[in-house]
This record gives structure tokens, C-alpha cells and sequence, in this order.
């Protein structure tokens, strides 16, 4: 696991401000009044429960969603998100959870789908040769970009579509969940990754339920709880505190099973130093 | 071949050790037949069963393989086979036009009114018709972005006001006759190419083939990726056009190529360009697979909807207007009957979903020979038309079956 580097954190531009956000689907307040900042060269992990709204929060960015209220500033400038043609034009690319993408068509055409070479005579060979080095960036392994995606695994679906984000060479990137179907490799170089995208001096989105991995690249970890802001964390906030504030509850199960266990890791360590 | 020199510079492509690259023209027929295996079988069902009803009906009547019924064959095919390739364009985004058969049939009415009737220039009324038709396919794709009413009952509604449009117009007489001796009487009936003419388009393709596949040869070994075999292509290239010029010199021993025909295939090539080189087709085809990814990819889901029902509709009145100089007329019957559902079924025999996604402008050239193949053996026969229902149902019946057992079969084999 790569250490985030010091010193990082709210440098540069501010790129992406979310005032008082808010989304009801009909009785249903999905997000209430939610503040968000990205910067350039900084990797926001957004944390909660399920159904806390990270996902909502990240439709909308990406323009699938359009909030009930609130404004968006993007590098400054205030923005509507009307579909996602608008947000990728804007440069927010987004790796959905459900991946978003086509079974019936092959790596190639999907990483360059809605962007493909020359619109009218499509370009083949070099569409295949960005996509391999797209792809070898990621280290992925990828059997033949010209399968159908429906031959792939969950893994390499992931890979791909993480590739397919960084075609348009975005400012931000919102990653849903990017490590959920990955293995240790595939997971350790997407944490990679995510560092070279922040060295890049891009902002970065990260949706994890993993809190491993978020402390892993976060430079900061921001939590929803039940459609609400519910705290800013340093990454190395501890357990009991995140735990908490995912929950609600300082005291509560969770958070004692949570606590119980990093007692025993800690006195682990101390016996098998 | 799944070992690879450590010295040799691998390409781009073939680093990965796990998967087996077929090399050479013995690979090419392994990877077919592990297609064919898988469920992916393109159009191979269609090729094999069009040699079986052949071969059926010429053992029946040897007339049937005859150049003068075969060139008939090509008269009859061009203007359902025209339709066919607008339910080519809207099965693969995967919707559905019931509505063809009725928009054909007003758009030679149309024509015949116009021309005949009112005395218009012949190309104006033509345009008029196409221009009609293209605007009935918007309002259902104004039905289907807009209001989400599903495209099966608003073309079936369309079927029946359409319909009703037709009668309207064709009035009391019910039927108006197309001069003979007019240039579009004559190109739906006897215009055919000259010798010539057949056998230099019979060459196109084999060159185009040949060009095309050396310039990507060069193209793919400058990128530094795995390149296909030269042998195989010049075998494709060899085959395509030995087969054409075979089948020209033949069909030349009657009357010869229909211009009809010429401007169908002409029509069918253009497609098959526009499905599968250009971001347009790119689209269409991610719209089919799945909307939700395709609207997140950023492209113009309703747009895509627009093209393909607007075009459907189009070739549908241009296959009217086909119909129509076929017949010399235009009827109260024009586009009634089986018109509707052979222009669908051409469309699915020839190999393109009826879920959306997969499919080839040339299903609907090879769809509608089949049919046209099982219309003509039959009438050659002499058995009623009650017969010709029953067995291009039961055909149809097996393509469908055919195709949702491969998409099963495909999808237990991680095919798309």
C-alpha cells in the first residue's frame, strides 16, 4: 500500500463546490443540504451506510441525476449537469458501480464509446492502440480488446471501465466503489493508480465501503449519514470515530465490536512485533 | 498459439499468455467453428437453410434454379427487401415498426395520386412520399422519447391510421394505374444492367476487400499490433469474387441484373458501412445492447431513436414506391397482407436480434431471398397461398427459435 504524500491535501484550485445539495425521489429525501469540496491533486473518499447517499451524490455529479436544489461550482464557475454529456464535456468522467457498460460490444468500442476517432470512418487501429495503452497503464490484464465485454470478468470489467474514465483526460474523476470486484493485484494497482491520477494534479472521488483501502490514497474522508453531511475526517482518524459517524451511534455494537477488535490487533502487535 | 518467443518483439496485443490467438488460415477455421460452437452464428443458419429450400425446390421443379425465375427472384426481393432494412434499423435498438406494410402501401398511393392523378413531376411525388414516410417514423420516435409509449402499440396504431390514409386518398376507384413505358414502371419491371456493368460491380467488392485489408495489414504491424493473415484474406477476397462473377455470368444467361436490385444492394452496402464504421452505427448498436450505458457514454439516446425509426419508415416508403412501379399500380392492397410481416421476418431469419443489439444490414438481403425463395417455389408448384403462409410461419418460427437458442447459448459461453 502506497503513503499518501504530505502535505497534499486542499492544494491547488478549488475544482468541484456542492452548496446545499439536495434530492428527493417523490416522499423520499435521498440528500439533504449536502456541502462538498474537491481540489486539484487531492482524492476525497466519500464514505457511509447504505442507502447514506453516496451514489445519488455521485449520479448527480455525473449528470444522471439532477439535484431538487443547491448549486454546483465547478473550477469556479457555477454549473448545471443537465445529462452526462454535459458533465464529461465539462471534464467529470465517472466509473459507475453498475459499470455502465455495453456486453455486446467489444473493449475497444466501449472504452471509445460516445468519443470514437473520426465519427465517419471509424479509426480501428488507432481506437486499439490508445485502448492498449490505456490499459497497460492500468497494468490490466486484458485477454483481446476485441472480445465482447460480456466475456470478461467482473475484474477486468472494472479495469475497463476505469480506462475508459481517464480517455477524455478528465479534471475529475468519480470513482463508485472502484476496488468492490477487484482482487488484491487489480486492487493495489487501482490504488496506484488513483495516486498517479492525484500526481497528475487531477481531482479524485472515491466511493468505498472498504476503509482499508480509503486510508490507503484519502487525503480526506468525508461521511454521509441518512442523505446528510455528518463530518470530515483526516485519514488517520480512528476506527471508532468513522465507524461512528458512518452509524450515528458513539456507542453502539458496531462501534464496540470495532473497538474490541483493534484492541486485540494492537495488542497482537505488541506480542509479534 | 499460446507460447510465444521471448526474443520475438511481442506485439501490443498478444502479451497476455493465457489467451490462444489463432494464427494462420487453420486458425481462422478453428476460431469459426469455436464461434459457431459458442452460439455466435452470424449468419449461418440463413446460408444453410437458404441451400436447403434450394435444394428442395429444385429436386420439386428444376424451374426454380432457372436464370429467367432466379432474375424474377431479384424483381420480387428488391421492395420488401427494402423495408427489411428499416426493421434492420430499428430491431437494432431494438424496437419494433409494425407499421411498415401500411406506410408503404400509402406511399405509393401517394405516388399514384400525385403523379397520376395530379400531375406532378414523378421525382417531386417520390420525394413527397419519402418525405412522408421519414416524418411518420418521427412521430413515433416523438411517441416513444417523449410520452415512453412503447413502440409495438404506437406502430400499431399507426398500422390502422396509416391504413386508413391509404384507402382515404386511393378514394372510390381504389386502385390507380402506373403508365407503362414511365421511367419508374420500367425500372420496377424491366430495367436491368448491361453485361458489363453486372460483371465490374460483381469485382467491387472483392477489391474493396482486398484494399481495405491491406492498408489495415499495414496499418495494425506499423502500430505494433497482431496482424490477420494475408493468406486468409486473399482466400475471402479470391472466393467473393469468383462466387459474384459466377452467380452475374448466370443470372446474364437471362435478362440479367435488375437495376432494382442494384439499388437495393447499393442501399444494404451503404447500411452495413453506416452500422459498423461510423459512430452513428457504434451507437445504434450500444443502444440496443443497453440504453442506460449508452446515455451515460454521453451519447444522444433520443437522437439515436429519432434516426432509426425515421429511417425505418423511409425505407419503408421507398419500398412502396418499389412495390408500386413493380406492379404498375397503386391499390387499396398495396402493403396489405404479408408485406408487414415479411419485411420483419426477412429482418430476423437473416440473423438480426429481435432483442436488440445484434444484428447486419445484410440480414435483411439475405432474409428476404429466403422468403421470396419460399414464395416462388411455391407458386412454381402451383400451391395456394394458404401453403405459403403456413411454411414462411413455421420458417420464421425456427429463426426465432434459432436465434433465442444462440443468445442463450452465448450467453453460457460469455458471448455478448
Amino acid at each position: 500500500m502506497s503513503e499518501s504524500p504530505e502535505g497534499s491535501a486542499s492544494v491547488g484550485e478549488l475544482v468541484l463546490s456542492l452548496r446545499g445539495i439536495s434530492k428527493n425521489f417523490g416522499a423520499v429525501s435521498a440528500l439533504t443540504d449536502i456541502d462538498f469540496d474537491v481540489h486539484a491533486g487531492e482524492v476525497v473518499a466519500l464514505v457511509g451506510d447504505n442507502g447514506a447517499g453516496k451514489s445519488t451524490l455521485v449520479k448527480i455529479l455525473a449528470g444522471v441525476h439532477q439535484p431538487s436544489s443547491g448549486t454546483i461550482n465547478f473550477r469556479g464557475r457555477a454549473v448545471t449537469l443537465p445529462d452526462p454529456r454535459a458533465a464529461l464535456t465539462l471534464g467529470i468522467a465517472t466509473v459507475f458501480q453498475d459499470l455502465a457498460l455495453c456486453e455486446n460490444l467489444d473493449v475497444v468500442a466501449n472504452i471509445f464509446l460516445g468519443n470514437e476517432l473520426s465519427p465517419l470512418r471509424l479509426d480501428e487501429v488507432a481506437m486499439e492502440m490508445r485502448a492498449w495503452t490505456l490499459l497497460n497503464e492500468l497494468s490490466a490484464r486484458i485477454p483481446s480488446v476485441r472480445e465482447a465485454v460480456a466475456s470478461l470478468s467482473g475484474g477486468q470489467r472494472q479495469t475497463v471501465a476505469i480506462a475508459r474514465s481517464l480517455l477524455l483526460e478528465p479534471k475529475l474523476i468519480l470513482l463508485d466503489e472502484p476496488t468492490a470486484a477487484l482482487g488484491v493485484a487489480q486492487t493495489a494497482e487501482v490504488l496506484n493508480l488513483i495516486d498517479r491520477v492525484r500526481a497528475r494534479g487531477l481531482g479524485v472521488v472515491m466511493i468505498s465501503h472498504n476503509m482499508e483501502d480509503v486510508r490507503a490514497v484519502a487525503d480526506r474522508i468525508v461521511v454521509l449519514r441518512l442523505g446528510r453531511n455528518n463530518g470530515v475526517f483526516e485519514p488517520d482518524a480512528s476506527n471508532q470515530d468513522l465507524v461512528s459517524a458512518i452509524t450515528g451511534a458513539s456507542n453502539n455494537s458496531v462501534s464496540r465490536r470495532a473497538e474490541r477488535l483493534r484492541a486485540e490487533r494492537d495488542q497482537a502487535r505488541e506480542q509479534h512485533p | 498459439m499460446t507460447e510465444q518467443g521471448n526474443s520475438a518483439p511481442m506485439a501490443l496485443d498478444r502479451a497476455d499468455a493465457r489467451v490462444k490467438h489463432e494464427a494462420g488460415l487453420g486458425g481462422a477455421v478453428s476460431a469459426f467453428l469455436d464461434r459457431v460452437r459458442s452460439g455466435d452464428l452470424g449468419s449461418l443458419p440463413v446460408v444453410v437453410g437458404l441451400v436447403v429450400i434450394w435444394t428442395v425446390f429444385t429436386s420439386l421443379n428444376p424451374v426454380f434454379v432457372s436464370s429467367s425465375n432466379l432474375v424474377n427472384l431479384l424483381f420480387d426481393c428488391s421492395t420488401v427487401g427494402v423495408i427489411a432494412l428499416g426493421i434492420v434499423c430499428v430491431l437494432m435498438v431494438g424496437e419494433i415498426d409494425l407499421s411498415v406494410g401500411s406506410i408503404s402501401g400509402f406511399a405509393s398511393a401517394m405516388v399514384g395520386t400525385l403523379w397520376v392523378n395530379q400531375g406532378w413531376p414523378v421525382a417531386l411525388a417520390i420525394v413527397a412520399a419519402l418525405a412522408f414516410g421519414a416524418l411518420i417514423g418521427s412521430l413515433y420516435a416523438l411517441l416513444f422519447n417523449r410520452l415512453g409509449m412503447p413502440s409495438f402499440v404506437s406502430t400499431l396504431a399507426g398500422l390502422l391510421a396509416v391504413l386508413g390514409m391509404q384507402l382515404y386518398i386511393l378514394g372510390s376507384t381504389g386502385s390507380i394505374n402506373l403508365p407503362y413505358g414511365s421511367a419508374l414502371v420500367d425500372f420496377g419491371q424491366l430495367m436491368v444492367m448491361p453485361k458489363w456493368v453486372s460483371h465490374t460491380l460483381a469485382a467491387i467488392p472483392g477489391l474493396a476487400m482486398l484494399i481495405s485489408g491491406l492498408r489495415t495489414f499495414a496499418r495494425r504491424r506499423a502500430a505494433n499490433l497482431s496482424t490477420p493473415s494475408v493468406a486468409g484474406l486473399i482466400l475471402r477476397v479470391a472466393a467473393t469474387t469468383i462466387g459474384l462473377e459466377l452467380i452475374v455470368a448466370y443470372l446474364n444467361q437471362s435478362r440479367g441484373i435488375p437495376w432494382m436490385f442494384g439499388l437495393f444492394v447499393g442501399l444494404v452496402v451503404a447500411m452495413n458501412y453506416a452500422l459498423t464504421r461510423t459512430k452513428w452505427g457504434r451507437s445504434m448498436t450500444a443502444v440496443g445492447g443497453n440504453r442506460e450505458a449508452a446515455r451515460r457514454a454521453g451519447i444522444k439516446v433520443r437522437a439515436i431513436y429519432l434516426s432509426a425509426f425515421a429511417l425505418c419508415s423511409l425505407f419503408a416508403a421507398l419500398g412502396g414506391v418499389l412495390a408500386a412501379a413493380r406492379l404498375a399500380s397503386a391499390s387499396q392492397q398495396a402493403g396489405t397482407g404479408d408485406v408487414n410481416l415479411n419485411a420483419i421476418a426477412a429482418a430476423v431469419i437473416g440473423g438480426t436480434s429481435l432483442f436488440g443489439g445484434r444484428g447486419s444490414a445484410y440480414s435483411a438481403l439475405l432474409g428476404i431471398i429466403v422468403i421470396q425463395s419460399i414464395a416462388s417455389g411455391l407458386t412454381l408448384l402451383d400451391l395456394s397461398s394458404s401453403l405459403r403462409y403456413m411454411i414462411t410461419g413455421a420458417v420464421l418460427a425456427i429463426a426465432v427459435i434459432v436465434d433465442s437458442l444462440a443468445r442463450r447459448s452465448r450467453a453460457s459461453h460469455g458471448r455478448a
